[in-house]
């Protein structure tokens, strides 16, 4: 199919991207502005970086919000993978729909009442507030996404595969660990990264359930723009933009490599 | 049934049920207590050690004292029907930016195809709060926007922008706009084109063919878009906290003002509690829209 594109559909693209991007690229130009007043634009300078970089504050949250994000995404990754092996290939156990209900549930769950809750739940137990906490309510809500990823992959793959494992005699463990894991590896990675990336970006559950030394980044964010714009925040949010875009550019490009080789062999596979 | 199978299931089921269900039966059982000024600020609360007759007690002090309250608060139901009212336009705005951005994607060539996919998603994993953000700057009094227009002369006084509802709109598009495109683009991609041709030979002009094939085809896309944008946008907190100012009325802010500025724990609970029983409603909706696509699609 190698239509030419209409007027009206060029502009719709054009103008659809530049609403997507145009407010991030502003954000990242007004980064480089040397006055305070961050619409006024007075010359380019590397200012607000230097300053961010001094700032102990930023550094801390930083810090936090980085070990959170990597023990609750693996935690996650762990459990929803788990949670997907058993939902698609668990077979009937007592409980599946309730169980199926509490994967689904926090995907639509409001974030006001996920942390109101989970805050509640902690403070019945008498927990106390601090990274731990943050780190068990981003495990919660980020493994069912883990688990909604690796579970649509768990059911494209050919169960048969499995199947002859067990045939030939490996154990189930081993036909999990030999065959299923490598098949759904690339599944887990991408449910990791999705989980570290949300976990990265909660503003909401991470405010009920911190403590007074665990703040976070986005916490940290959220109430220095609270009072307007500052060129910090510029300066941490072009940070932040360039990484994911590394990241994401990077993955494409490997997992593309990664499908052309996978066609490659199954033409040669095919030739033989 | 082995062991290891026993582990798998009652691992990521046992936390589930501790983290998800268990805290919300404490947010049901708390919208029932009272507010105290104590530690915690509620009453009664749970005392096991004084046997049955404390348990007796503690379920009399339970009662629907704070969902009464809601209803005679105007503040509360003008907040819920705010929500409803913000959140339903914003998921129109979104329908009509999103569709033909994704016609357009579908239209396009197919090498195209894989690159305009990445442009829609890579926002999605830029930080949520920082895209709100990012409009601060621009449609703020001194913005961006304005100087702009009072610049060529369009305006003589600053267009009051922020922290108004149109503020909430601009942010929830924007924000929401991936969840509106792919849907739709991936109902427009399966669609097959020889369906419009047949339309066009038949004597269709273009623009029928569109509304008679296209746009009943692409149906099931956008009921779901629409639920992936209405859903979330009704219990939004950093929307309109950061762009809407004190007049949008929106629950999610005042649940969360509710908690962390008046510590009413009970009400918030009681607020927490009524915005599930409202998104009951589009979830099942959405639920079913899945299944009866699924089924369309075997």
């Amino acid at each position: 199919m190698n239509r030419k594109l209409s007027w009206f559909n060029v502009t719709s693209l054009t103008l659809g991207f530049a609403f997507l991007y145009l407010p991030m690229l502003i954000l990242i130009i007004y980064s480089f502005n040397a006055s305070k007043l961050v619409t006024v634009w007075a010359g380019f300078s590397t200012r607000w970086y230097g300053e961010l970089l001094h700032d102990q504050q930023f550094l801390d949250a930083a810090w936090v919000t980085l070990r959170v994000g990597v023990i609750s995404s693996t935690f996650a990754t762990i459990l929803g993978t788990a949670a997907a092996y058993v939902l698609v290939r668990g077979g009937k156990f007592f409980g599946r729909t309730l169980f199926s209900g509490m994967i689904y549930a926090p995907l639509v769950m409001p974030e006001v009442i996920t942390g109101l809750s989970l805050l509640l739940l902690f403070i019945s137990i008498g927990l106390d507030r601090g990274i731990v906490t943050i780190v068990l309510a981003h495990t919660t809500f980020t493994m069912c996404y883990v688990s909604v990823v690796v579970s649509s992959r768990l059911m494209t793959f050919d169960q048969s595969l499995e199947e002859a494992a067990l045939d030939l005699g490996a154990s189930a463990w081993d036909s999990f660990r030999l065959v299923t894991l490598p098949i759904i590896f690339p599944a887990v990675i991408s449910g990791w990264l999705l989980a570290f990336t949300l976990s990265l970006d909660d503003l909401v559950i991470a405010s009920f359930t911190s403590g007074p030394s665990s703040t976070t980044l986005p916490i940290k964010i959220f109430s220095a723009v609270r009072l307007g714009v500052s060129p910090e925040i510029n300066a941490l949010s072009t940070l932040m933009i360039a990484i994911v875009a590394i990241g994401v550019i990077t993955a494409s490009l490997v997992s593309k490599g990664a499908i052309k080789r996978q066609r490659e062999e199954e033409l040669a596979g095919n030739r033989t | 049934m082995n062991l290891r199978r026993l582990f798998l299931i009652a691992v990521p089921y046992a936390w589930l049920g501790l983290f998800f269900l268990v805290p919300f039966l404490i947010v049901f059982k708390i919208a029932l207590s009272d507010s105290a000024l104590s530690i915690p600020p509620y009453t009664p609360t749970l005392d096991l050690s004084g046997g049955w007759t404390s348990i007796k007690e503690f379920f009399q002090g339970l009662d629907f004292e704070n969902f009464v309250f809601l209803t005679e608060d105007s503040l509360y139901w003008k907040s819920y029907l705010g929500s409803l009212k913000i959140a339903s336009i914003s998921t129109v705005l979104t329908l009509a930016v999103g569709y033909p951005i994704a016609y357009a994607m579908a239209q396009s060539a197919d090498e195209w195809r894989p690159t305009l996919m990445m442009l829609v998603i890579l926002p999605f994993w830029t930080s949520f709060l920082i895209r709100v953000y990012s409009w601060v700057g621009i449609i703020s009094n001194e913005g961006l926007l304005n100087q702009l227009l009072l610049g060529m002369g369009v305006i003589d006084t600053p267009l009051q922008i922020m922290n108004t509802p149109t503020a909430v709109y601009i942010g929830i598009v924007y924000t929401y706009l991936p969840f509106m495109i792919l849907p739709i683009y991936s109902a427009l991609e399966k669609m097959d084109g020889s369906l419009i041709e047949a339309g066009v030979d038949l004597g269709c002009s273009k623009l029928q063919a569109f509304w008679l094939v296209t746009l009943p085809l692409s149906r099931p896309g956008m009921i779901a878009g629409c639920f992936l944008v209405f859903i979330p946008a009704l219990g939004e907190f950093v929307i309109p906290s950061l762009l809407g100012g004190s007049k949008t009325l929106m629950i999610g802010k005042v649940l969360w003002e509710e908690f962390f500025s008046n510590r009413d724990w009970p009400v918030a609970s009681a607020v927490a509690v009524v915005l599930l029983l409202i998104l009951v409603i589009p979830i099942v909706l959405f639920q079913k829209n899945q299944e009866k696509a699924e089924e369309a699609g075997r």
